[in-house]
């Protein structure tokens, strides 16, 4: 029992402390979990990551539950992971519930009005950022394209697709033409 | 019965969104348009306010969203249905950890999942720079090119842009903290 008590407590500090998720959180996971408790190595960590990064869900969940996993199995997994959405939990709640009062002064609309502004430009970074890594040649090139297409003017389709849809479509066509490259006998990246 | 739907709503979220916390942004916009729980707008503001909030991205989202579409009960519906698949995933890799890394299929599925993403993200970006820095209203209203850019949002936009790449180690939220005094004293909403 303390066990759990402790994996729900550790990680429900370090979801609380961490902005933004993802690596951000990677410093006091390795504070936490590799120099204070033997709960992890270095190297497991950079392997969740790797594994939490193209596996569906958020990042921060997947690695989270790989180590409460590793440490008292699937409720260790479970615990782990609500203790890490917990204290953001609570925040969100009270702030959802204040804001819809708060937006009702000309001011704060006005604030969040530039803020959206601000939004833009992370969601534009994030973009870029992802670029690289994703984008290697023609071939994904044109996916993107043609996806980015069909969700910008998706409202202008007869039917309303679901964004699940490109996502395994996408993915059934990486297999295909990765297949194809490979039966024409180049080389696979 | 909202609260079932809620669930099924963010658990397809957490299922098919790969990449991190913008991957969930075009779920949110098309719950957005099939259900109406929130609007376009909130989606907007809910990505300010997470952004701006200790933890993870998308789990923020998921519950402010959840909250805003009834109350407590909604946001914990909404948040156990995001975590859930990915739990699910992750104890069952765990067991096979070494075997997914080098299969040769996972790899070929990420050679076009991770184009996918980044089309996802971007498209949600256009919609943010739609309600923020362009008014296909006024434009349509006088027909001048000029009208149809809210030129302060614009100049914002590249300020925070730039800034950004020039002061890399500066943390978002003090950028959308600027954001916000500067729409705030030069009255963006009007």
């Amino acid at each position: 029992m303390r066990e759990y008590l402790d994996l729900f407590w550790v990680f429900a500090k370090i979801g609380s402390v961490t902005f933004g998720g993802g690596y951000a959180m990677l410093p006091i996971l390795e504070r936490e979990c590799v120099d204070k408790r033997d709960w992890a190595t270095e190297e497991e960590l950079a392997d969740y990551f790797a594994i939490g990064q193209c596996t569906p869900g958020i990042i921060a969940v997947n690695v989270s539950t790989f180590i409460g996993n590793k440490q008292k199995g699937v409720l260790g997994g479970i615990v782990a992971t609500l203790g890490f959405a917990s204290g953001p939990f609570i925040l969100l709640s009270l702030l959802a519930a204040g804001l819809g009062y708060l937006l009702t002064y000309p001011v704060v609309r006005s604030a969040f009005a530039g803020v959206r502004v601000c939004v833009c430009v992370l969601i534009l970074n994030a973009v870029l950022r992802l670029w690289k890594k994703s984008i290697p040649d023609t071939a994904t090139l044109v996916l993107f394209a043609v996806i980015f297409l069909l969700s910008v003017f998706g409202g202008l389709l007869p039917v309303q697709v679901s964004p699940a849809v490109y996502v395994v479509a996408a993915a059934l066509l990486g297999i295909l033409l990765k297949r194809s490259e490979e039966s024409k006998g180049g080389e696979p990246k | 019965m909202i609260l079932l739907q809620l669930f099924f709503e963010f658990a397809k979220t957490g299922l098919f969104s790969v990449g991190g916390g913008m991957a969930t942004l075009p779920f949110l916009y098309s719950m957005a348009a099939s259900t109406g729980w929130f609007t376009e707008m909130d989606v907007a503001n809910m990505i300010a306010v997470s952004e701006s909030t200790p933890g993870a991205l998308g789990i923020n989202m998921a519950t402010y969203a959840g909250y805003i579409t009834a109350g407590i009960p909604g946001a914990l519906a909404a948040t156990i249905g995001l975590i859930s698949p990915s739990i699910l995933i992750i104890l069952i890799i765990a067991r096979l950890l070494n075997r997914f890394r080098s299969s040769p299929l996972v790899q070929k599925m990420f050679y076009g999942l991770r184009p996918a993403s980044v089309a996802l993200v971007a498209a949600a970006g256009i919609k943010v720079a739609q309600i923020s820095m362009f008014s296909p209203a006024a434009f349509a209203d006088s027909g001048r090119a000029g009208d149809l850019f809210v030129w302060p949002a614009i100049i914002l936009g590249a300020v925070i842009f730039f800034g950004q790449r020039k002061f890399k180690k500066i943390h978002p939220i003090f950028f959308i903290l600027f954001a916000a005094i500067v729409g705030a004293v030069f009255n963006f909403s009007a």
